[in-house]
C-alpha cells in the first residue's frame, strides 16, 4: 500500500431518533448524497456504536468526526476542535447517549496502537436533544453545509478530491436505511395527538415547571 | 421498616441510603438506590428507569416493513437483535414464511451477536469489576506467563509478551489518558486476584478488543453493511451466488469461506482465552456468592435459534424456551406471548396510569399514558431527585410479569432452563464448571453464575455458528439459493387488520415486539425489552424485580466504593455501560456514587 495516500475516515456519530443528537449522521448522509470519493476514503454513519468503531478509527490515518456537542455556546454554533484536544471534548455532555463511548473509542485506539495521526472534530451546539422521534432543529440543520465546508477545508490539506456524486459511488460506506432518510423520517412522524411525545423525566419536569 | 415481599425477600429501608446514578445510559437511563444496615449489608434495593421511550411514539403510521430500521437505532449495542425481532413480528402478523437459508443466515447473525456481545461484555464492561488494572502494573511477567500456560495452550503467553503489554499499559496510564480505566476503584480490598492474574486478564482485555472486529465481519457479509446491517421482512437481504454469475455484491464462495474461517477463529478465541480466564478469575472469588436474586426461583426464556425455518414449537428452539417459578426446577412451563393471561405489564409503581392499576395489561392491549408523580417521602425535587420514594411510583419502566411472577431473563435464565430440562449441551458444561471449581449447584445462582453462564453461552453460540454455516453451505450445494419470500411484500396482499409478535433471545435476555397493523400501516407497536424484565420496579402485590432482588443481602467492603453493586448490576449486561460515571464539560469525572 502506498503510504503517501493516507486512509481517511469521515464519521458521523449520534442517534437520529433524538432530535439534534442526529446531527453527525445527517451530515455524512448529505455528503454521501452529494459527493463521491476515490479509495481510501470511508464515509460512515457510526450511530451510537461505541467499541464497534474502534477498528474503523484505527484504520484511519486522518479522522473527521461530526457530532452534536455541548460546548456551552449559543445553539447552532459550529466549533472545530483539532488534534489532541479532540478526546477531551468528547466527554463533554451528560445527556448524550454515546459521547463517553466515543471518547473511549479514541482512548482504545490509542491503547491498541495505530490511532489516527490527524483528527478533526466538527461539532454543533444542539438546540434540543430530548425529543424522541424528532429531527434536527432549523438552527442545527442550517449548519450541515457549513460543517461540510469545514471538513473540505481541512481535508484540502491532504489533497482529498470531492467528486460530484454520480450514482457510481464505490466508497465504502454505511448510510442510514432509506426509511430513516431525513425527509422520509420527518414526514412520517406521528403527530403529538397520535403518539405522546413526552420523554425523559427531566424534560417532563421542565414542562411541569412551565 | 422491614417487610416481606410475596416473592420471598426481606426488605428494610431503615439504614443509610446510597445512590448509584446513572448505572448505564445507552438503552435507557437507570439509577439504583440501596439501604445499608450497620454492617454495610444491602437490605433494600430500588431500581429506577429514568427515561421513557415508547416505540409507538416513533412508529405509529409508518410502514411495518421499515420498522426494523427504526428499532435498530434504539440501542447502541443490540442493533441487530431489535431488527430481527421486528421483522419476525411483522412476518407473524402477515403469515409470511421465510426460506430455510434465511433462517440459517438470521441465526448466524444472531449467534454472531451473542458470541461478540458476550465476549465484549466480559472483557470490556465486566472484567474490571473483578480485575485490578493498577495491580496488573506490578505483576511479574514470568509468573503471569506461568499462570497463563497452566490454564490454556493459547500461544500468546511468553514472559516477553506480557512484559510488552505491561509496558504499553504503563505508558498509557502515565500519559494521563486513563480512558477505559478511569472508572475503577483500583486498590479496593474487594479485588482478590493476585497481580499475575490481573495482568493476564488485562492483556486478554486488549486481545479481545482487537479480536472482536473479526467476529463482526460476519454481520457485514450477511447484513451488507456494519454497524447497521440490513434486514428484510420475508427473509434476508443478501443474495447468494456461488457460481459468480449473478448480481454484484451477492454472497459468493469466497465470502462463505471467509465466514467459515472467522467462525473457526471465534471458537478458538472463546475456548482458549475467554473460558479459561473466566474460570481462573472465578476461582479467586469462590467465597463471593452474592447476587443470585430471582435466578434460583423464577427465570424465563422465549427461546431462540430455531433449527428449522417457520417452526415455532419449543422443541425447535436451540436456545430453550420455558419458565420456571417458585424455584421448582422439575417443572418447566411453556411460554405463550399471545396469551393475555401470561405476560402482563403493571404500572402501580411506574410513572404511567391505568384505569385499574391493580391489574396488568398484555402488550397488545398496552396503554402508555404518562403520570409523573413522586411519593410523599421523596427527597429533592422533580428535576433533582435525591432519594426516591419506592412506596409510590418510582420508575419509567413498567413491571412486566409472567402469570404474576417477577422473572429474571438473560444468559443465566436460559442456562438454568437448559440445565433443568437436562439438555446435554447445557447441563454438561455447567456440571464441568462446577466440578472444576469444586462448587455445589447452588453456586450457579449468583452474580458469578450469571457471568459464567454468559461465558458458556458465548462458547455455545460460537459452536452453533459452525452448525448453521455448515447447514447453509449444504443447502446451497443442494441447489437452494433462495433467501427471501416476497409473495406478501405488497401491502395489497395484506389483511385489513393484523397483529403479530416477534421474539428473540437478545444477549441480555428475552425480547418481544408486539405489532398491530391496520390498513397497511403500524397502528401500535410495543416492545418489552430484557432490561424491562430485569430492571422492573415493584408490582401491585409488592414483588420485586431481578435487579432489586439480586442486590439484597450483599455486604459492601466500603460503602463509598460500592464495587459490589456494579458487579451485580453489570452481570445482567444492562447495556454497554460506558457510563457508570458522569462527565463534566472539561472531561473530568464529576461524581459516580452519591452517598447520603
Amino acid at each position: 500500500m502506498n503510504r503517501a495516500e493516507p486512509n481517511i475516515l469521515i464519521l458521523g456519530i449520534g442517534n437520529v431518533l433524538w432530535a439534534d443528537e442526529g446531527f453527525g449522521v445527517r451530515v455524512v448522509e448529505r455528503i454521501a448524497r452529494q459527493y463521491r470519493f476515490a479509495d481510501p476514503v470511508r464515509l460512515l454513519d457510526g450511530g451510537t456504536q461505541g467499541i464497534y468503531l474502534v477498528d474503523q478509527v484505527r484504520w484511519a490515518d486522518i479522522l473527521v468526526v461530526f457530532d452534536a456537542i455541548d460546548y456551552g455556546l449559543p445553539p447552532g454554533t459550529v466549533k472545530l476542535i483539532e488534534g489532541d484536544a479532540v478526546p477531551k471534548f468528547m466527554g463533554a455532555k451528560k445527556m448524550s447517549l454515546h459521547q463517553t463511548g466515543f471518547q473511549e473509542v479514541l482512548a482504545l485506539a490509542e491503547l491498541l496502537g495505530e490511532p489516527p495521526r490527524h483528527q478533526l472534530l466538527i461539532g454543533v451546539q444542539p438546540v434540543d436533544l430530548d425529543d424522541f422521534g424528532g429531527s434536527l432543529r432549523p438552527e442545527v440543520k442550517a449548519m450541515i453545509d457549513p460543517a461540510i465546508a469545514a471538513a473540505r477545508t481541512y481535508l484540502d490539506r491532504f489533497a482529498v478530491a470531492w467528486l460530484p456524486a454520480d450514482g457510481t459511488n464505490t466508497t465504502r460506506l454505511d448510510m442510514p436505511h432509506e426509511a430513516l432518510d431525513i425527509a422520509v423520517y420527518e414526514a412520517g412522524r406521528p403527530s403529538p395527538e397520535v403518539a405522546c411525545r413526552i420523554g425523559d423525566w427531566r424534560v417532563l419536569a421542565s414542562r411541569v415547571n412551565g | 421498616m422491614s417487610v416481606q415481599t410475596p416473592n420471598g425477600f426481606q426488605l428494610d429501608n431503615a439504614g443509610r441510603r446510597i445512590v448509584v446514578d446513572p448505572v448505564t445510559r445507552i438503552e435507557g437511563h437507570m439509577r439504583c438506590e440501596v439501604n445499608l444496615d450497620e454492617n454495610n449489608v444491602i437490605r433494600n434495593a430500588v431500581s429506577t428507569g429514568t427515561m421513557w421511550r415508547g416505540l409507538e411514539v416513533i412508529l405509529r403510521g409508518r410502514d411495518p416493513r421499515d420498522a426494523w430500521a427504526f428499532t435498530e437505532r434504539i440501542c447502541g449495542v443490540c442493533t441487530g437483535t431489535h431488527a430481527l425481532t421486528s421483522v419476525r413480528a411483522v412476518e407473524d402478523a402477515l403469515g409470511i414464511a421465510i426460506p430455510e437459508n434465511a433462517n440459517s443466515i438470521r441465526n448466524i447473525m444472531q449467534l454472531t451477536l451473542q458470541a461478540h456481545d458476550h465476549l465484549v461484555h466480559f472483557y470490556h464492561l465486566h472484567a474490571l469489576d473483578w480485575v485490578d488494572v493498577v495491580s496488573a502494573l506490578q505483576a511479574d511477567p514470568k509468573a503471569t506467563s506461568a499462570l497463563a500456560q497452566s490454564i490454556s495452550d493459547w500461544p500468546l503467553s511468553s514472559p516477553g509478551y506480557f512484559r510488552d503489554v505491561q509496558n504499553r499499559i504503563k505508558r498509557f496510564v502515565d500519559s494521563g489518558q486513563l480512558g477505559p480505566f478511569m472508572n475503577g476503584y483500583w486498590g479496593s480490598p474487594a479485588y482478590k486476584l493476585p497481580p499475575e492474574a490481573n495482568l493476564m486478564a488485562v492483556t486478554h482485555y486488549l486481545e479481545a478488543l482487537d479480536f472482536q472486529k473479526e467476529i463482526v465481519k460476519i454481520h457485514t457479509i450477511y447484513g451488507g453493511k456494519n454497524p447497521h446491517p440490513n434486514w428484510l421482512v420475508g427473509g434476508v437481504p443478501c443474495a447468494i451466488n456461488v457460481h459468480d454469475t449473478g448480481a454484484v455484491g451477492a454472497v459468493n464462495m469466497e465470502r462463505l469461506n471467509l465466514v467459515s474461517s472467522i467462525i473457526d477463529r471465534t471458537i478458538e478465541f472463546i475456548d482458549k482465552v475467554y473460558i479459561p480466564d473466566l474460570l481462573a478469575i472465578a476461582s479467586f472469588y469462590k467465597d463471593w456468592t452474592y447476587g443470585g436474586g430471582l435466578s434460583s426461583q423464577a427465570v424465563m426464556s422465549y427461546g431462540d435459534i430455531p433449527d428449522r425455518a417457520n417452526d415455532n414449537s419449543a422443541e425447535n428452539q436451540m436456545l430453550p424456551r420455558g419458565a420456571i417459578v417458585n424455584g421448582n426446577l422439575a417443572e418447566i412451563h411453556d411460554v405463550d406471548l399471545r396469551d393475555p393471561e401470561q405476560i402482563q405489564e403493571f404500572v402501580a409503581h411506574s410513572w404511567f396510569t391505568y384505569k385499574d392499576e391493580s391489574r396488568g395489561l398484555h402488550p397488545w392491549d398496552g396503554v402508555t399514558e404518562p403520570n409523573f408523580v413522586l411519593g410523599p417521602n421523596t427527597r429533592g425535587s422533580k428535576t433533582r431527585i435525591e432519594e426516591i420514594d419506592e412506596a409510590a411510583k418510582y420508575s419509567w419502566i413498567k413491571a412486566p410479569r409472567w402469570r404474576g411472577h417477577a422473572m429474571e431473563v438473560g444468559p443465566l435464565a436460559r442456562w438454568v432452563i437448559g440445565y433443568a430440562k437436562g439438555i446435554p449441551e447445557f447441563k454438561e458444561p455447567v456440571e464441568k464448571v462446577l466440578t472444576d471449581l469444586q462448587l455445589p449447584v447452588s453456586a450457579l445462582f449468583s452474580t458469578l453464575g450469571r457471568t459464567a453462564a454468559r461465558g458458556l453461552e458465548g462458547s455455545w453460540a460460537a459452536h452453533k455458528l459452525r452448525y448453521f454455516q455448515d447447514k447453509l453451505m449444504a443447502n446451497i450445494k443442494a441447489g437452494d439459493s433462495s433467501t427471501a419470500n416476497t409473495e406478501r411484500w405488497d401491502p395489497k396482499t395484506w389483511p385489513k387488520e393484523a397483529r403479530g409478535v416477534g421474539t428473540t433471545e437478545a444477549p441480555r435476555g428475552a425480547l418481544g415486539h408486539w405489532i398491530v397493523i391496520k390498513e397497511g400501516k403500524i397502528d401500535n407497536y410495543q416492545a418489552v425489552v430484557p432490561t424491562t424484565w430485569n430492571g422492573s420496579p415493584r408490582d401491585p402485590a409488592g414483588n420485586i424485580g431481578a435487579f432489586e432482588a439480586a442486590l439484597l443481602n450483599t455486604p459492601l467492603v466500603n460503602a463509598e466504593e460500592p464495587l459490589e453493586i456494579l458487579r451485580t448490576l453489570h452481570s445482567f449486561d444492562p447495556c454497554l455501560a460506558c457510563s457508570t460515571h458522569i462527565m463534566s464539560p472539561d472531561g473530568e469525572e464529576l461524581t459516580r456514587v452519591k452517598v447520603r
